[in-house]
């Protein structure tokens, strides 16, 4: 900074206007980013791919929720109804409080979004009046009715100006908001219902429902249950229920655990006063393979995972939190990685782009292809000129590429309706061979060919073993999943299955009259069975009759039964190989699980110990750096007092301690080693010992004890 | 003490018939019918338009015995100036003090209380107030649920009882609680306590026939709730689950009878007691709910006991780490932390069970409940236990405070104990059996108790 002063001082330099601005997400994106040339076309395609990605997940989550959200809407409603119903029973269930106890599930971060779009039904369909509250915001019974009182005048008031001043006035005085009761509210829903029943509907916008129930209920939502003060929940039902009769009260219980939490936290004469009716949700596991169905095994997103990241989100979501949530989050930040760090993810499109991109690749890109271990088989296969061809003419390299990218399509076109067929066929096996949900038969074909394996082979032995009924069934659902694919392939093996299906069927009608001969050769040793009662000779005659079964011609059902198999193991061979070995299979699959697992499942403990065994690793000091996993004596004190305490046992002496420490940071400093000085603990060297002890300390790694007079206690095991 | 209690229960044959002109129609009411001794006498106790009454006056008995009632209709009879506060509703004493001065000055003098008002305001306000508008006759205070006074501040409850001499004032607490449970250390004037006894069977009778259905007879009703008493009055003689009980069953009893079959009372019976049976599993615990109970008698026929209470909900899925962090901590709260070296150890030798067992531990650990023990054994048990290779990552540790908001584990320490955090199991065997059940993991080799 320069300034037209001739004089000395300070002066003060405001940042300029321009440089002020915010960086952008795709500045964030491609700011040291791989390969920057096309970065933003890349960020686009990131951004719409994950735009999508969302979009089909919310919809998705509402599809699932729906029903059990129809549900508890018909619940409010029903609820709302019978109260002005005057019949006798009605009436003498009025002092109940209605209440939903929806189970939800254990992963409680996840249920946000399903209590949003509960609130957001009820206030659309069914009442303005819907507060929720959470247990860590109302610790004492003042603090939840202070809560539920704010959320529902609050809501409805700040659309009407009136009240707004109101509202203002009270939180001036603090009058009204220290005493908050159930009967404030209880005065203010009487107005506000009058006032909405007789009011001119032009000029009150207040509520949004005209044509709802009079007395629309006022909803409270305890979205965690198990969390809320026993004590607390127990007062402010006893509270509600002396207000039953004017305020249409009607509660919502989120429970994580089981519906049995409710006896645990309420005593009978509480419990008495609701009337609770259970929602039971949808399972979290039905729930992430409904997403892996539509999020992964489908064609329409061209970003893949491949099997070992795959592995890593599952076994989060099925090891640590259930939650689907952070499922979701895993694939995005998979996705954005992928954009991030490769390159050619350019090419990671719907297969119209893909093909333009290609064109417009400039040679770094086709370099890079080049390099793709991928691509380096596919050339080695080729002939020499072909070979030469790849490897120098950039036109001509464009060319295959767009060959192999519609390649890489059609494989994944054909892929997902035969992984779904063999699914179909192999669920059902006793024993689940080729595993019980669909995900599990995706990770074994993602990782290697999966007809090699010893599981499939003995899914087809006992595919062979099926009854006739058994196996049409499963082959009518495969030939219906195979029914929409639009691939030639896959048309084709869908008429062959449906040719086979007809000739199963016929069958039935050739089989009527079974040829008599196999008749004969099974019934002549059983009447001869009859006559024997020798124990061995019925042994011999049993072992024969197999032996004659085994060799005997195969029935019509059988041949064709082998013939169906046989097909199907055709069709895994041909398609469902891993996607290793598809050439260019890099643009489309993030493969770096390590990342994922280093950003999803972090070891708080593990990288503390690396930064202390190895600063190098965090710093990026060369002269850190040591060959053989010492810490070099120029490293920060707390690594040198953390190495030196990793040769101690249990109890370690400060003083040996501190002199150890003297002499490697004395050596750091280049002292000589035969002088006086060499190793003296000065004052400086002393306060930093004290620092760096008093920091491991800090971080968990010792302790100070009674036990000994300057010792401090390790609290971790092993040693370097 | 005699006088009182002579005064109390007067003998109903020397008391003038009263003249409290209780209206028999109110429809859910707990009206004691043989208060009605009691009421001549509540008349003489508050009849006092000129004279003070006794200042305080509590009132004691189980729930649902017509305390509450009794009172409110009473004072509305006698058109007594009163205010009722419900304890329970008061969470500040501010709250109450407002209450109090809305019902008997009306909202001006509630609105000269300042923010967080004490005693000392409220004594103020009142006195001032007092003087503005004296007392004609005696002010009742009603205070509902008496016995939380004894959880606010140590000098209210004193006041509270000597407030008559501000006014000709007297305060009437009710409670569930006797007195003996309310009375402070520093002493304080002795109320006049006054006990509501249980109903009699005979009262209940009385009391649950006024909840006639409009369509049926007197009588009708009133053999049906016969019927009810004779089957439930054994278990229960709550009032007010009685009443949710003959409001539950009122139309299975009348099915019979609509479809034209039956009108004798006794094969109504034989017809209903199967059900009133199957009610007392059920619906005493309101395990199910009474929309439901319906809900399930009408398709009854349909699907038999298919409807499952609350309580039979007991399966909580967990992920497979918190599956096994729950067991390491049930294994942690009910073995001895000597004992954890034979469990875990893999060459632990022979050790007996009597070589472990000192003087004091004769008896099971699952009848003395979960001891509390520190998060290092939970995650040192947690690693032997579980049988993959963990790291010990974030999500791990996550796990353990999630099981505590699930009230599946619960802290001991107080939570701004970072260091060393101390936990208990929360869980029953019965629930990690069927926890470990699904992980293959049997639990029962490795509790002390069962050795």
């Amino acid at each position: 900074m320069s300034t037209s002063s001739v004089s000395k001082g300070c002066f003060v330099f405001k940042p300029s206007a321009k440089k002020k601005k915010t960086l952008s997400l795709a500045d964030h994106f491609i700011h040291g980013c791989e390969g920057a040339e096309n970065s933003e076309k890349r960020f686009k395609l990131c951004q719409d791919l994950w735009d999508q990605i969302k979009t089909d997940t919310e919809v998705l989550q509402d599809e699932l929720n729906r029903n059990i959200l129809d549900s508890l809407l018909d619940f409010t409603r029903k609820c709302s109804s019978t109260r002005q119903h005057s019949d006798w029973a009605s009436q003498m269930r009025a002092s109940e409080i209605p209440t939903a106890a929806l189970v939800l599930g254990v992963n409680v971060p996840d249920h946000d979004m399903t209590f949003q779009s509960l609130s957001d039904l009820l206030q659309q369909s069914v009442t303005p009046y819907v507060a929720s509250v959470q247990a860590k915001e109302c610790g004492a019974l003042k603090h939840l009715i202070k809560r539920v009182l704010e959320r529902l005048m609050g809501t409805v008031v700040t659309v009407d100006d009136e009240e707004e001043e109101e509202a203002e006035q009270t939180s001036a005085q603090h009058h009204k908001s220290v005493h908050c009761s159930l009967s404030t509210l209880c005065d203010w829903y009487n107005t506000k219902t009058k006032k909405s029943n007789t009011g001119t509907p032009g000029k009150k916008r207040s509520s949004p429902v005209r044509d709802g129930p009079q007395q629309p209920p006022v909803v409270i939502i305890f979205k965690d249950l198990e969390a809320f003060n026993p004590r607390v929940l127990q007062d402010f039902i006893l509270i509600c229920s002396r207000y039953i009769e004017r305020l249409p009260l009607m509660f919502i219980f989120g429970i994580a655990t089981s519906p049995s939490t409710i006896q645990h936290l309420l005593p009978h004469s509480v419990s008495s006063l609701l009337c609770i009716e259970l929602f039971q949700s949808l399972s979290c596991t039905q729930h992430l393979a409904t997403v892996i169905d539509k999020l992964i095994l489908t064609k329409q997103f061209p970003f893949k995972l491949n099997g070992k990241v795959m592995q890593v989100l599952i076994s989060i979501f099925l090891y640590h939190d259930f939650s689907v949530r952070k499922f979701i989050k895993g694939i995005q930040l998979a996705l954005l990685e992928h954009f991030h760090s490769q390159p050619l993810s350019v090419l990671c499109c719907k297969k119209k782009e893909a093909l333009l991109n290609v064109m417009q690749l400039d040679h770094l890109d086709l370099e890079r292809i080049r390099h793709l271990l991928s691509f380096k088989r596919y050339v080695e296969k080729q002939e020499p000129r072909e070979q030469v061809d790849l490897l120098t003419d950039d036109t001509h390299l464009k060319e295959v590429c767009q060959k192999l990218i519609k390649d890489l399509h059609k494989y994944h076109k054909n892929y997902y309706p035969i992984l779904r067929c063999l699914h179909t066929l192999t669920s059902s096996l006793p024993r689940y061979p080729l595993g019980k949900q669909i995900r599990e038969l995706h990770l074994i074909c993602l990782e290697k060919n999966v007809w090699e394996s010893e599981d499939y082979q003995s899914a087809m032995k006992l595919l062979k073993m099926l009854a006739k009924d058994e196996l049409i069934a499963l082959l009518q659902r495969c030939a219906e999943i195979l029914q929409p694919a639009k691939s030639k392939k896959i048309k084709s093996a869908l008429v062959q299955l449906e040719d086979m299906l007809t000739k199963f069927k016929q069958l039935d009608t050739v089989a009527a009259e079974p040829p008599p001969t196999v008749e004969d050769s099974i019934t002549s040793p059983l009447k001869h069975l009859q006559k024997k009662t020798d124990l061995a000779q019925l042994q011999k005659t049993l072992l024969e009759m197999n032996e004659s079964r085994r060799a005997k011609k195969l029935s019509p059902f059988e041949v064709l039964r082998n013939e169906a198999l046989e097909f199907i193991d055709s069709l895994v061979k041909s398609h469902l190989s891993p996607p290793e070995s598809q050439v260019l299979n890099e643009v489309c699959y993030y493969t770096s699980s390590a990342t994922v697992r280093r950003h999803l499942n972090a070891t708080p403990r593990t990288s503390i110990q690396a930064a202390l065994n190895s600063p190098f690793y965090y710093l990026q000091n060369d002269r850190l750096k040591t060959e053989d996993g010492t810490v070099s004596n120029a490293a920060p004190d707390i690594c040198i007092v953390y190495k030196l305490h990793l040769e101690c046992g249990r109890l370690i002496n400060l003083y040996d301690w501190l002199e150890a420490y003297a002499t490697v940071v004395s050596a750091a400093e280049g002292n000589d080693p035969d002088s006086d000085n060499f190793g003296k603990v000065d004052e400086v060297k002393h306060a930093r010992f004290i620092r760096a002890v008093s920091e491991l300390e800090f971080l968990g790694f010792i302790k100070s004890t009674k036990q000994k007079t300057d010792h401090v206690a390790r609290l971790t095991w092993g040693g370097c | 003490m005699n006088l009182l209690n002579h005064l109390c229960y007067p003998n109903p044959t020397h008391t003038p018939t009263p003249n409290l002109n209780l209206n028999p129609n109110l429809n859910r009411s707990q009206i004691r019918p043989s208060s009605f001794g009691t009421l001549s006498f509540w008349k003489i106790i508050c009849d006092t338009k000129l004279h003070y009454s006794y200042p305080s006056i509590f009132i004691y008995g189980h729930r649902a015995s017509g305390k509450s009632h009794v009172m409110h209709v009473l004072l509305k009879e006698l058109e007594l100036p009163h205010a009722t506060v419900s304890c329970v509703e008061c969470v500040s004493v501010a709250l109450l003090f407002e209450q109090v001065l809305l019902s008997f000055f009306g909202c001006d003098a509630a609105s000269l209380l300042p923010r967080s008002a004490s005693l000392s305001d409220f004594v103020r306000i009142y006195r001032q107030q007092c003087s503005q508008s004296p007392a004609k006759q005696t002010r009742y205070i009603v205070m509902e649920k008496a016995e939380l006074l004894r959880d606010t501040d140590a000098n209210l409850l004193p006041a509270l009882l000597r407030l008559q001499e501000l006014d000709n004032v007297t305060i009437i607490l009710l409670s569930e609680i006797v007195w003996d449970k309310f009375r402070p250390n520093t002493g304080c004037f002795e109320p006049l306590l006054l006990h509501f006894p249980d109903y009699s069977k005979g009262e209940l009778h009385t009391i649950l026939s006024q909840d006639r259905h409009p369509s049926y007879s007197d009588e009708f009703y009133s053999s049906y709730i016969n019927i009810l008493l004779g089957v439930f009055y054994s278990v229960c003689r709550d009032l007010r689950e009685l009443r949710h009980l003959a409001a539950l069953n009122f139309s299975k009893f009348c099915e019979p009878l609509e479809e034209g079959k039956e009108t004798d009372t006794h094969k109504l019976w034989r017809n209903i007691e199967p059900h009133l049976k199957k009610a007392m599993q059920t619906v005493y615990l309101r395990e199910v709910s009474s929309v439901q109970w319906e809900q399930m008698q009408q398709t009854e026929e349909k699907e038999n006991g298919a409807l499952r209470g609350l309580s039979a909900h007991t399966h909580v899925e967990l992920p497979y780490y918190s599956k096994f962090l729950l067991i390491a901590a049930y294994l942690a709260s009910y073995n001895p932390a000597r004992t954890d070296k034979r469990f875990f150890l893999k060459h632990h030798g022979k050790i007996r069970k009597t070589n472990f067992l000192k003087k004091n531990e004769k008896t099971s650990n699952h009848l003395l409940g979960p001891k509390p023990f520190p998060l290092d054994r939970l995650l040192a048990i947690f690693y032997s236990v579980v049988d993959s290779r963990v790291a010990p990552t974030a999500s791990i540790f996550s796990q353990i405070s999630s099981l505590v908001t699930l009230q599946l584990l619960t802290q001991v320490s107080h939570d701004d104990q970072l260091d060393a955090p101390k936990y208990k199991c929360a869980v029953s065997m019965d629930f990690i059996c069927a926890i470990s059940r699904t992980v293959n993991f049997e639990i029962v080799k490795y509790l002390y108790d069962f050795l």
